[in-house]
């Protein structure tokens, strides 16, 4: 790629931690996805509402985003449409579309809900990050059978080579029942920050993800 | 009518997924769309599919939907009205 | 400096069509394809249209060149049909001679054969057949395609809503400019099914009377069906293979509405910042478009939305604009991909599609679109948006070369 780039910040959620630029930050015995994000939730400190009406593959990324994001102060620095997020799973909504698809199920008891109907797109976890951090670039959403490093490294490097943003939020979001996954990286040009986890690089990228 | 107020008040927070929110702090008179409850278009179609689960009270059009919708004291004298409460 | 991004073929299936040339003669003779669902057992089938591709999933198998007995999810078999013309319409022989990858897109995936399974399982976990559900992944239609053409290079699964295909095309483009292949099949397909049928209707904007976009009554949107793609290629490969192309992709833009999970912002801003990256990316200026084909789903928030941001990246002056979702439905995933193909058409035949269903021109805005087909005026470059859920908004730009 043509200038160099650096993750500034990652997080990972998994197996009921949370995990910020390797810190702890929470953890719970629960095994339970909602306890668990409930938990958390409370946790950061935060008042959203909405967050309560998200589907569970929402508020997985929702809240991983508010940790990479949580000091970061992202405006400062960047214009909205400045800032790019790529996310990827295996699973798309299908956590939802299971949940949507029991109020179509019965003839009888025929109630199809609209509230979990607008969640059965797995993008709409990006609306509600950008929603929330006022972000208004470039968002795409892959799916792929497994977190690919090098694809994720080549398709942010052409985005930062072709300036189609300045900062890029990228990672995985995945969610099935009781078995969820996430992890987010922060990009930026490394020219334009002083503080750094790594260098932007398919074999780093790969370490941080199977970091536990 | 009072019980039905509050019967609502609690199928509101339910299935709105309101979590943060208590029935007494609900204004049953003050208007349901405004940021206090920060209820929005989603918000309205599905109180109108809690009034047909529940009530058996359906709602055909949004410009209905607006008036029935108003707040909670009009959504208990819609189902009060067609005797449903 | 990027490279040059070439348009060498193009398949579509849909509710106005079974082939290129179908669609084209139904454009030119305003013929719309929504109509009574036929195919699907819905509780609505008396009450509300839909724009069905009319043929059912035996039919096009048959279509499709597949085994009677295969297992295919219907989005699948209109992405098959799609991408095998698009394939032979670009005159490509040997599909490994140069480095290809396949991104498609999808927002049901293979959900018309798992709806049947869920609701006999949900009643008894013994019934059931799961062979209908092993096509539900949104990367089984994208991997059917990839084997059938014999693409291995680079496979990939987009699914953005109604901005997918778009996005599949724009994905497409850059791998291409940035040389990392050398040729592209994209594009996407969908298939109506209970679940988005459903889901539209509890939204309450499916319009019982079949969708009239930018008209001031408008009441919301029409479902439709179908599947299109796009094969493009570098310049290289068309010096060294003298093929000729039928289109540029000039530029793209994608950009994020950040408003709410579903409706538009007022003011447009997404669709503003999508289109104005097109014309950045692309170097054309809006003056130089000749027609946009819109988003237009004929709901009343998006037309507003899209509506006003036209306006304003216009100032005013707005090109010749129309929805071809009065024609097709609105195809969810698919829909770039189709309003992409529509585009070229338009610049091979020099026509402006034209908006059937439109009568009053909404009371915000100053501009209505065209409601006959236009064959006076020179069509070199063409916008086309596509506005998903999640506020994902895809602008796209062609250009005849």
């Amino acid at each position: 790629m043509k200038e160099s780039c650096t993750i500034t910040s990652y997080c990972t959620i998994r197996d009921n931690i949370a995990i910020h630029d390797g810190r702890l930050l929470f953890e719970s015995k629960t095994k339970n996805f909602n306890e668990f994000a409930s938990g958390l939730y409370r946790h950061s400190g935060i008042s959203y509402p909405k967050f309560h009406k998200m589907d569970n593959l929402c508020k997985l990324g929702f809240l991983a985003a508010e940790i990479l994001l949580k000091e970061k102060n992202l405006s400062y620095k960047y214009a909205g449409d400045e800032i790019g997020i790529i996310l990827m799973n295996s699973s798309s909504s299908l956590d939802t579309d299971r949940n949507y698809q029991k109020t179509i199920s019965n003839r009888t008891d025929y109630f199809p809900s609209p509230a979990v109907f607008v969640y059965t797109l797995p993008n709409v976890v990006i609306g509600e990050i950008c929603i929330r951090h006022k972000i208004f670039g470039e968002g795409n959403f892959f799916i792929t059978e497994k977190f690919n490093p090098s694809f994720v490294f080549n398709y942010i490097s052409q985005l930062f080579d072709n300036d189609f943003v300045e900062c890029c939020i990228t990672g995985w979001v995945e969610i099935s029942g009781n078995n969820f996954e996430s992890v987010l990286f922060l990009i930026e040009k490394t020219g334009k920050t002083e503080t750094g986890i790594a260098n932007f690089e398919p074999s780093e990228i790969e370490s941080i993800y199977n970091r536990k | 009518m009072e019980q039905l107020v509050q019967k609502l008040k609690e199928e509101i927070i339910t299935s709105l997924n309101l979590s943060e929110m208590k029935p007494e702090n609900i204004d049953e008179k003050a208007p349901l769309f405004v940021d206090g409850l920060g209820l929005d278009s989603i918000d309205a179609l599905e109180l109108t599919v809690l009034l047909e689960k529940k009530y058996g009270l359906k709602i055909k059009t949004s410009d209905e939907g607006k008036k029935v919708l108003y707040s909670v004291r009009s959504m208990a004298e819609f189902i009060r009205k067609n005797n449903k409460g | 400096m990027s490279d040059r991004v070439f348009i060498t073929g193009a398949g579509i299936i849909s509710s106005i069509g079974f082939t290129y040339e179908e669609v084209v003669s139904s454009l030119e003779s305003s013929r719309s394809g929504i109509g009574r669902l036929m195919h699907i057992d819905s509780v609505y089938k008396d009450e509300i249209p839909f724009a069905e591709v009319n043929a059912s999933n035996n039919e096009l198998k048959e279509l499709a060149q597949v085994p009677g007995s295969g297992i295919f999810s219907r989005t699948s078999l209109l992405g098959l049909i799609a991408a095998r013309q698009a394939l032979a319409h670009s005159g490509t022989e040997n599909i490994t001679e140069y480095r290809t990858g396949l991104i498609s897109a999808t927002t049901v995936g293979g959900m018309d054969r798992t709806e049947k399974f869920f609701s006999k399982f949900l009643k008894d976990k013994n019934h059931g057949r799961l062979r209908d559900v092993i096509t539900h992944d949104m990367g089984d239609s994208t991997e059917k395609i990839a084997e059938a053409c014999g693409i291995r290079d680079y496979v990939t699964t987009i699914s953005t809503a109604c901005s997918s295909s778009a996005n599949a095309i724009l994905l497409g483009s850059r791998l291409i400019e940035n040389r990392m292949l050398d040729r592209a099949l994209v594009g996407g397909a969908d298939a109506l099914t209970l679940f988005t049928i459903n889901g539209f209707n509890s939204l309450m904007i499916l319009d019982r009377n079949g969708c009239r976009p930018f008209d001031n009554d408008r009441n919301g949107l029409t479902l439709g069906e179908g599947a299109a793609y796009l094969v493009l290629e570098s310049e290289e490969v068309i010096n060294k293979t003298g093929k000729k192309a039928i289109g540029t992709v000039a530029g793209y833009g994608n950009a994020c509405d950040a408003f709410h999970q579903t409706a538009s912002s007022p003011d447009g801003n997404g669709a503003f910042i999508s289109m104005n990256k097109a014309f950045m990316k692309s170097g054309i200026t809006p003056d130089k478009i000749d027609y946009i084909n819109a988003h237009g789903t004929g709901t009343k928030n998006n037309d507003l939305s899209e509506g006003k941001a036209v306006e304003r990246l216009f100032a005013g002056s707005v090109p010749p604009i129309s929805s071809t979702k009065s024609f097709t439905g609105h195809t969810l995933g698919a829909a770039g991909a189709i309003e992409a193909v529509f585009s070229i058409m338009a610049i091979e035949r020099q026509c402006i599609w034209p908006n059937p269903g439109f009568k009053t021109r909404m009371s915000e805005l100053g501009f209505a679109p065209v409601t006959e087909l236009n064959r006076e005026m020179s069509v070199r470059n063409v916008l086309s948006n596509s506005f998903g859920f999640g506020g994902n908004n895809t602008s796209l730009i062609f250009s005849k070369c």
